[in-house]
């Protein structure tokens, strides 16, 4: 029996949706739809427009290779682009081997005790709601726990660990002609004044070694050219000076591009997590099956067919990654908090600018110049995530094969 | 090794089906009085006359390849295989048939332990491969899967090049020189009769090609690794009848060397192919027997309401 609806002509004529309504309705969405994206993209254009007029005159070759500097015109962003560079290398360096492992552990392994399964949930669950946590409260984790390693391991000041680094009490040897600086070595940053005595190992300002030759306060200075250019007077201060090379390392990481690299690492592996966890399930299973089938262990299977196939999409997840990572400035803030530095990073352990941060301490200046400065450092910024988001695009077309 | 009576093939009940778990579908229609070849069997019949390899009856001094006795399976609480008794004979092709959901596919799956990757695939009983004791949590499926290979339903070719789907069972297991491969991958290809094909092509990606060629590759790849036993999971299922056609010459090509399993949708490629022929429903093994045997002259009424086509 046809219910009525369909073989009552009469019922059915009446509840007939009109055609033209639905047509219209059907147009209506279309022009929302469109609307709504022109306004978004209307927003972007004012927005890079704004920044564009305000930047570009500042904008050339030298203003790349200027380091930071109290006068705008001077002013470059040489220190932030390379600390940003390093300090993204860095992250991308521990999140893709922690990330990836992450998500074929969490895809490729089907727990078969109780307890593992109870670990793999626990490790989802927690992945996702990483995912959403305000990166400052990953600089705060990782100033305990990169900076200062929890406090077990000596302090930042004083690491339980050092090598790469001398440390000197730098003196001024006050030669009527001709001053200079007299450094004393000391084994660590935590020394106090070392007591001056003669015969002490010390360095000229010009770096040459010499035995150190100390007068009393109120003893004439000597004349012999020889010593007096390696004599102090006993009662002198001096100040730490601490020469690093670019190998310097130290436990705990303390205020350094290592341990920002690590804290963006702890904000970005979410992302990569979820993204290459998305990349693994598009991997037909009937790929790993074939490999099963054939003998493969389970390692073999991720290694030759798993993960193979799904390096294009982990790729572009890890470069959507990294551009995060770089536009994060408030984990650093809390971490380093250094925005103006004229000095290049040179090793893992050197303090470094990166370029959000200097923007927005270029914003912030009274100066008026600084705000074109930070607008032609916007510009930088943008390129660089450009760039990454060019790179990534390329990958998706060149890697991405059909599966199956 | 199998015992029966050289006997006349149309009246003996032959080797298998004296071990078929009689106690366990005796609750089902009970055993057919009268064997009588039905009208529609005609295009079975029609199928089995191109089988000119099978035997008419059991043979006699048959080796059994895989051993099952009292075998039962589960996914998770739900019992798929109840009690299954029978002797796969070795280098011939024994086919499973019967409905969507009897659990022809797990039992073959069980065969190499592919069920291992299904969560909650459980089983019991004796199930032999030899003398290697396939259900021991002990035994190492990475061993067992290069001594049973397996094609599945869908042509599943790795997105590599032709010669390194090849080459990939045989990295896995063992240390081969280039020539060596290329003597390996050329040889696979000439016994999947693929070779002639694809021998201008080997480095182009695997997905270029056809879907009957895709399954050829596959078997070609099960191959490569010298396997004693093949699973072949519906191989021709998905592919047009000309692809079909090609896999079930291949089949026959294949008898000689490999204990074959394959399990099918289609009849008339089971009665083609096939030596012997299994026929499953809700998880009980009702008939099996010599191919010959099941379509001419089922024992049981089941089995021929099955292949007649009037349900199932």
């Amino acid at each position: 029996m046809t219910p009525a609806i369909l073989s009552d002509p009469q019922k059915r004529e009446s509840a007939m949706r009109s055609t033209s309504v639905r047509q219209m309705k059907n147009r209506l969405f279309v022009y929302f739809c469109t609307v709504v994206a022109s306004v978004s993209v209307l927003i972007l254009f004012v927005l890079l427009g704004a920044i564009f007029t305000q930047g570009l005159n500042f904008l050339s070759l030298d203003f790349l290779k200027r380091p930071a500097s109290t006068d705008p015109a001077e002013c470059g962003v040489s220190t932030g682009l390379v600390g940003t560079l390093m300090i993204c290398s860095v992250c991308a360096l521990f999140t893709l081997p922690l990330g990836v492992a992450t998500a074929i552990f969490l895809e490729e392994y089907q727990p078969k005790s109780r307890f593992f399964r109870r670990m793999r949930s626990f490790v989802q669950l927690n992945i996702t709601n990483l995912a959403g946590v305000p990166s400052v409260v990953y600089g705060i984790l990782g100033l305990t726990a990169f900076v200062n390693l929890f406090g077990i391991a000596g302090s930042h000041s004083e690491p339980a660990f050092e090598i790469g680094a001398n440390h000197y009490y730098q003196y001024l040897n006050l030669e009527p002609d001709e001053p200079q600086t007299m450094l004393i070595p000391v084994s660590g940053s935590d020394q106090s004044a070392p007591e001056l005595k003669t015969g002490m190992l010390a360095y000229t300002g010009n770096g040459r070694q010499v035995e150190l030759n100390v007068i009393s306060a109120d003893a004439a200075w000597p004349d012999d050219p020889d010593l007096e250019a390696r004599t102090l007077r006993v009662n002198e201060t001096g100040g730490l000076l601490t020469e690093t090379r670019w190998y310097h390392f130290q436990i705990p990481f303390g205020r350094s591009v290592l341990a920002m690299g690590l804290t963006l690492m702890l904000v970005v592996l979410p992302i990569l997590i979820t993204a290459s966890q998305e990349a693994l399930r598009a991997v037909p299973f009937s790929l790993r099956e074939g490999a099963y089938g054939l003998g493969a262990s389970r390692w073999q299977t991720v290694r030759s067919v798993t993960l193979p196939a799904a390096i294009p999409g982990i790729m572009t997840g890890s470069i959507i990654a990294m551009s995060r990572a770089i536009g994060e400035a408030a984990p650093i803030v809390i971490i380093s908090g250094v925005a103006f530095m004229t000095a290049m990073p040179h090793s893992l352990m050197s303090d470094s600018p990166v370029l959000p941060l200097q923007i927005f301490f270029w914003s912030g200046q009274a100066v008026k110049g600084f705000h074109d400065v930070a607008a032609s450092g916007i510009i930088v910024l943008l390129g660089v995530l450009l760039l990454f988001n060019m790179f990534a695009v390329i990958l998706r077309q060149k890697l991405q094969k059909p599966l199956s | 090794m199998m015992t029966s009576q050289p006997n006349d093939p149309v009246q003996n009940p032959a080797f298998p089906a004296s071990q078929s778990p009689s106690d366990a579908v005796a609750s089902a229609n009970g055993t057919k009085t009268a064997p009588q070849a039905s009208g529609s069997l005609n295009n079975m019949t029609q199928a089995l006359r191109t089988n000119s390899q099978a035997p008419l009856t059991s043979e006699t001094e048959l080796a059994q390849a895989v051993a099952v006795r009292n075998f039962n399976a589960w996914y998770g609480d739900f019992h798929v295989l109840h009690n299954i008794e029978m002797s796969i004979p070795e280098r011939r092709v024994t086919a499973f048939i019967g409905p969507s959901g009897c659990g022809k596919s797990t039992f073959l799956r069980w065969i190499n332990r592919m069920n291992d990757t299904v969560e909650g695939a459980h089983a019991k009983g004796h199930l032999m491969l030899h003398d290697l004791d396939l259900l021991d949590r002990r035994t190492d499926v990475v061993d067992l899967r290069r001594r049973v290979g397996m094609v599945f339903q869908k042509p599943n070719p790795f997105p590599k090049t032709i010669y390194d789907n090849i080459a990939f069972g045989p990295r896995l297991h063992m240390k081969v020189s280039k020539s060596e491969m290329d003597e390996l991958v050329e040889w696979s290809l000439k016994k999947a009769a693929l070779w002639t094909e694809v021998k201008n092509r080997l480095y182009p990606s695997a997905l270029g090609l056809s879907g009957g060629q895709q399954q050829r590759l596959c078997i070609a790849r099960a191959i490569a690794i010298g396997p004693e036993v093949l699973l072949m999971d519906e191989p021709a299922s998905s592919l047009d009848p000309k692809s079909a056609a090609a896999i079930e010459e291949l089949i026959s090509e294949l008898r000689q060397e490999y204990t074959i399993v394959i399990v099918t949708h289609s009849m008339q490629q089971a009665a083609r192919t096939s030596d012997y022929t299994a026929f499953l429903y809700e998880g009980v093994l009702v008939e099996f027997g010599p191919t010959q045997k099941i379509f001419t002259n089922p024992e049981r009424e089941e089995t021929e309401n099955y292949i007649t086509g009037r349900f199932g």
